[in-house]
């Protein structure tokens, strides 16, 4: 809020005296007139069409790269957890291309598959299956071992190891892998938009930034934050179902 | 007819982070007959636990042969239960989850499977608690649920590691009587190992002193006390205070080495 109507006087001051004294809304854009242009694009639409389809096209991105991303992560990162040959093999290969700076990959996604949404989920894809991949792997390297004795003792097969004591015991790591998935999987999916789409909230602030309307930028990223935000809290939920085995801290309904 | 577990010279070596060798257990010979409860004692890291792993089929030996009913392991039997030192429930399992593992790994259908694990856990006290994760349960209770998921697969060799010495002293008596009396109507044989030497003598029929680490048999010991067998009662009979002179003579040499070695070694 402090922070807010700083800005906004700031930029109002400045506006006043026009001596550069405080916040240049040229290059900063102010409050008000970041809703204004909320309350514009909501009214008329932006200039790539209803501000409802660029969000939903984002959202459809980001949505199939987070999913698609997570199988894939999970399936390599227990694969290559479970199996010591699979690591040995793949594990280089993996390092090297996690090594690579990520989103230049999104140019060559749009020259390779073009305009439309897959370029960006690729893109998506890509940021999140490291996260996820990672965690998974190292969630099944980190299983209590004497967890495993126990279900071998009580005459599980390979499979029943993996389904009911690997997979559990690393959904801790993936989950909690998946809050910061879903923000790279939003970031793949606009900087996908960024580098060149037809719809999206990338472009908005492509568009935004090429026509030097800082508070169209600012608008895009307030739209982007509410986004982010909204699904952190969906995961979170989704979270506590999945491992309500867990203590929660000092609320534990436990008995001494 | 052979015993029901039997390890022959055997020697168990495990490779440290440094890279050498370190022997845990040196040229041990131990026979347990069958429905036989055998208690091994010895101090801290002299290798009780690595002694139930090679029996249980979890661990190979280095040299040697391990045996249970006559036959060779050469993996893990589906006739041993295994209570382990630490919590070894699974967490994300309902105590009813957690009790029913054993059959549902074993084929059995899920509702029979149920059905059998709610028995199990009634036997072991725990009635009432079916829908609770293990993070519910004091220390007590979950080992009682371990034990129950143990017992449900009706191993005819059971292996426990220290299973009671987290407990207070109340609740500890009363899971040996407890013990004593599930053992008495399965008469699996049992390796009980413990580090409390009143413990093993309260309910074993035989006593095993092993060695400060690398561990090899110092004595064995019958316990000739009758049974069914009051836990909270039984020290005090004066057969009982003899036989732990006896053993004590021994331990006491074996826990003083272990203990001067700790002290050197933190020094
Ligand atoms: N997997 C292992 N790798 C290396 N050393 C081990 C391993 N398991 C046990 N040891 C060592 O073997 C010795 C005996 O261990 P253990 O059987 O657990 O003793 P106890 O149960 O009698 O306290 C200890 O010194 C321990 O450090
Ligand atoms: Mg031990």
């Amino acid at each position: 809020m402090l922070v807010l109507g700083t800005w906004e006087i700031g930029t109002t001051v400045d506006a006043a005296h026009k001596d550069g004294l405080f916040i240049d809304p040229f290059f900063y854009g102010r409050p008000s007139g970041i809703a204004s242009q909320l309350w514009t694009w909501i009214q008329n639409g932006t200039a790539q069409g209803p501000l409802w389809l660029q969000i939903a096209t984002t959202l459809e991105e980001a949505f199939l790269g987070f999913l698609i991303g997570v199988i894939l992560g999970v399936v390599f990162g227990v694969a290559l957890g479970r199996v010591r040959l699979l690591s040995d093999v793949f594990a280089p290969y993996i390092k090297a291309f996690n090594a690579m700076p990520r989103v230049v990959l999104g140019s060559i996604f749009i020259i390779t598959i073009g305009y439309g949404i897959w370029s960006k989920v690729a893109l998506a894809v890509v940021l999140v299956f490291f996260v996820v991949f990672f965690n998974a792997f190292q969630g099944v390297r980190e299983v209590d071992r004497v967890l495993i004795a126990n279900a071998r003792i009580l005459g599980a097969s390979e499979r029943q190891l993996s389904t009911h004591v690997i997979l559990p015991s690393a959904l801790s790591w993936i989950l909690a892998s998946l809050h910061t998935s879903f923000g790279f999987a939003l970031v793949g999916a606009v900087v996908g938009e960024y580098l060149g789409a037809i719809h999206g909230i990338g472009l908005i602030i492509a568009t935004a930034q090429a026509t030097f309307n800082p508070n169209g930028v600012f608008a895009a990223m307030f739209i982007l934050a509410l986004v982010a935000l909204t699904a952190e809290v969906a995961l979170t939920s989704l979270e506590g179902r999945l491992i309500k085995w867990r203590p929660n801290g000092i609320n534990t309904d436990g008995l001494i | 007819m052979a015993p029901a577990i039997e390890l022959r010279h055997v020697t168990k070596r495990f490779l440290t982070p440094s890279g050498t060798a370190y022997t845990a257990l040196r040229d041990l010979d131990l026979a347990v007959q069958d429905g036989e409860f055998c208690a091994v004692v010895g101090p801290t890291g002299c290798g009780k636990s690595t002694t139930l792993a090679l029996i249980s089929g979890l661990e190979p030996p280095s040299e040697g042969e391990v045996f249970v009913g006559g036959a060779p392991v050469r993996s893990v039997g589906r006739d041993v239960g295994y209570v382990f030192q630490v919590d070894a429930v699974f967490p994300w399992k309902s105590v009813l989850d957690n009790v029913a593992t054993g059959p549902r790994f074993r084929g059995v259908e899920r509702r029979a499977a149920e059905d059998l694990a709610r028995d199990w856990i009634k036997r072991v006290g725990l009635s009432g608690f079916e829908r609770y994760y293990p993070h519910q349960l004091s220390g007590g209770m979950r080992k009682r649920a371990a034990l129950a998921q143990t017992l449900i697969n009706e191993p005819r060799i059971l292996l426990m590691d220290e299973p009671f010495s987290a407990l207070d002293v109340q609740t500890r008596t009363l899971m040996e009587n407890e013990l004593l009396q599930l053992w008495s109507t399965t008469r699996a044989s049992v390796v009980f190992v413990t580090h409390d030497l009143e413990e093993a003598i309260a309910l074993a029929d035989r006593v095993v002193v092993i060695t400060a680490g690398p561990g090899t048999v110092k004595g064995v010991y019958r316990v000739d006390l009758p049974r069914p067998r009051n836990v909270a009662e039984i020290r005090f009979q004066p057969e009982f205070s003899r036989i732990y002179q006896e053993i004590w003579n021994d331990l006491r040499d074996e826990v003083l080495v272990s203990y001067e070695r700790s002290k050197r070694s933190v020094s």
